[in-house]
């Protein structure tokens, strides 16, 4: 046994290392946000309030959602069976979007107000409109590029509607809809980061508790069942707590592309296995990293003017999913 | 080396054969020491299949399935392509519910054993493509041991050892820490029978297990297959290679048309007037690959 004991000690030492230097960015990455900006800290008033008002919650809130992006993407990878696979491609956030629209548009007008259930409610349900679309397109074809095309086609006709609906809502008020839509994490406060908290926590806990599961599917849905996965179940569940963080995230801060594709990708890569019990906590934090960081270069590189943070996630995103395609080609 | 080790198990699964063309595994007293505890029920019935008829999607594939395999026997399925070879096995393997009668394990009902359950019973090697990502061929092994491992499937000191024993036996060992994509089609199929074997269980079903494998290991495997059998394991296969299945079965059971045909032992399916029409080929041809029936007893001796 002595062969098997050498390697797991070679495996656990890269996973440490690995998860060392994550947390070590990470904390760098939270320093960074937390430190710059247009206004210089210091130790008086006004500071304190930029401080505990403004900075904390928005890097809070950018790596919370962050770290759910990848877990979202990281489960539409498993159940496609595709490293490709994520929220944003298929379609599913900008479903989101659509119904977060929809809800504001009415409460806002109807209660003069928004509230972050009715939107984190609101987006669920497009997130599942969209999945659903997505299913009924793959029980028909079973080619993974059409069935991405299909996402892609569902993402452009959410937005359409979306763009359609805020262009003819002319109430003053809805005038910072249209940044949302875009997907930001300005004006980030204490209540959507308990709010966000506590639904990712929730199913952070539940996705770990089906790594098992999730380990034997990698061989396909013909292995897992023969090892006694009950795979109808299993896959609602899956789509079920991917749609639940891809629509906290776009409640919050809209639509935000790659990062559900891009970080589990790369955390992979860096760890050199698919095992969901180091992937799922990995993919977490290198989501949380990479969307902290894109935030971070979003409010800062044209400042005081703020960029998209989907305009950042895509420029750093998309090359890297050029390269797994790349990869891919090779086999 | 490898010389050496076959010949050894070669020389076992020849005893094996005795006991079982012998119908009555009491007889074969002076082995009962040797044998493991499943064994010691080999013989008794093991998976029952009664009228059934297996298909998909409401549309018939194969009707007429009435057999029983024993324990510790083998059941080899032959037949042209698209015969429903690999849909009677998904059948038996409960990846489809049959569409009409019972499969019966152990006296049980197949559909009655819960995910988890049947699981420690019944390993399967498929035909679809199995394409991991960064899953090295240990780790596809490894999951061989799913049914036994707890919540977070991490595996103890008993689980490695399994493992190692079914690389061993599949002689992948060497391949361990290399990612399964990148192996050679036969060295991927060896991988999958090591993890169905990890699996420890007492039903095997294989669908085409040697379509990828060179010469060498097709024999390995029908060595390593009968020393599962006779420790206990029951195994249900399909295979292309008549003259492998031959070796192999206990039992033969030929499909063809939309019908199980008929079943027998290995003598009395692998003659010509039985596997010609089976697979559209003359009497010349049957000749000219196996030879006359006469020589069939020579070529078991190998």
């Amino acid at each position: 046994m002595s062969e098997f004991q050498r390697e797991n000690r070679r495996r656990t030492r890269r996973y440490a290392i690995v998860f060392a230097c994550l947390f070590l960015v990470l904390l760098l990455i939270f320093y960074a946000n937390v430190s710059t900006g247009t206004v210089a800290l210091g130790g008086d008033l006004v500071s304190q309030t930029i401080l505990w008002r403004i900075r904390l919650p928005r890097v809070c809130l950018a790596m919370i959602l962050g770290g759910a992006l990848a877990l979202s993407g990281f489960l539409l990878q498993t159940f496609f069976e595709n490293p490709i696979a994520g929220p944003y491609i298929l379609g599913i956030s900008s479903g989101a979007k659509l119904t977060v629209t929809l809800s504001m548009l009415l409460t806002l007008t109807k209660l003069r107000t928004t509230s972050a259930a009715i939107n984190v409610v609101a987006a669920f349900i497009g997130a599942l409109l969209s999945t659903g679309f997505i299913l009924l397109i793959s029980k028909r074809v079973q080619h993974m590029a059409s069935i991405l095309i299909g996402g892609i086609m569902i993402g452009y006709v959410a937005s359409a509607i979306t763009d359609f609906l805020i262009t003819f809502a002319e109430d003053a008020d809805i005038v910072n809809l249209h940044g949302w839509s875009l997907g930001s994490f300005s004006g980030a406060d204490w209540t959507d980061v308990r709010v966000s908290l506590a639904v990712v926590g929730v199913t952070m806990v539940l996705i770990f508790a089906m790594s098992k599961q999730i380990g034997a599917f990698r061989l396909g849905e013909g292995y897992a069942r023969s090892l006694g996965v009950d795979v109808r179940r299993f896959r609602t569940i899956l789509i079920l707590l991917s749609s639940i963080l891809s629509a906290t995230v776009t409640a919050f801060a809209g639509p935000i592309s790659f990062v559900g594709v891009a970080a589990p990708y790369i955390m992979r890569r860096l760890l050199r296995t698919s095992e969901p019990r180091v992937l799922i906590p990995a993919a977490f934090l290198g989501g949380a990293a990479f969307t902290a960081a894109c935030d971070l270069l979003a409010r800062t590189l044209l400042s005081p003017t703020e960029l998209n943070i989907s305009t950042v996630t895509s420029l750093i995103g998309a090359p890297v999913v050029i390269w797994m395609l790349l990869q891919e080609r090779r086999r | 080396m490898r010389e050496q080790k076959n010949e050894l198990c070669w020389e076992e699964t020849r005893i094996g054969d005795a006991a079982w063309n012998g119908a009555s595994v009491k007889e074969g007293g002076a082995l009962d020491a040797l044998r493991s505890p499943a064994a010691e029920m080999v013989g008794a019935q093991h998976m029952a299949v009664r009228d059934v008829t297996a298909g998909y999607h409401g549309k018939v594939v194969l009707d007429g399935l009435r057999f029983e395999v024993p324990r510790g026997g083998i059941l080899v399925l032959i037949g042209p392509n698209g015969a429903g070879k690999s849909t009677v096995l998904k059948t038996l393997s409960r990846a489809l519910l049959p569409m009409q009668g019972t499969v019966m394990l152990d006296g049980r009902d197949l559909q009655r054993f819960s995910g988890e359950a049947l699981a420690r019973e019944v390993a399967v090697m498929l035909t679809d493509r199995a394409k991991p990502e960064l899953m090295t061929v240990r780790d596809v092994v490894s999951l061989g041991r799913y049914p036994y491992t707890g919540r977070l499937g991490r595996l103890n000191a008993e689980d490695e050892a399994q493992v190692k024993d079914a690389m061993e036996a599949m002689d992948v060992m060497a391949l361990r820490e290399r990612d399964f994509r990148e192996l050679s089609d036969g060295q991927k199929q060896r991988v999958l029978l090591a993890r169905a074997l990890a699996q420890d269980p007492k039903l095997l079903i294989l669908d085409e297990p040697t379509g990828y494998l060179d010469i060498h290991y097709k024999l390995q495997l029908l060595r390593v297959l009968r020393a599962k059998a006779q420790a206990g394991m029951t195994i249900v296969a399909s295979l292309h290679e008549i003259e492998l299945a031959r070796l192999l079965a206990d039992q033969l059971l030929t499909v063809k048309d939309g019908h199980a045909q008929q079943i027998g032992t290995a003598e009395e399916i692998f003659r010509e007037e039985i596997i010609a029409p089976l697979y559209d080929i003359s009497a010349e041809e049957f000749r000219l690959l196996y030879g006359r029936a006469e020589d069939a007893e020579a070529r078991t001796r190998l």
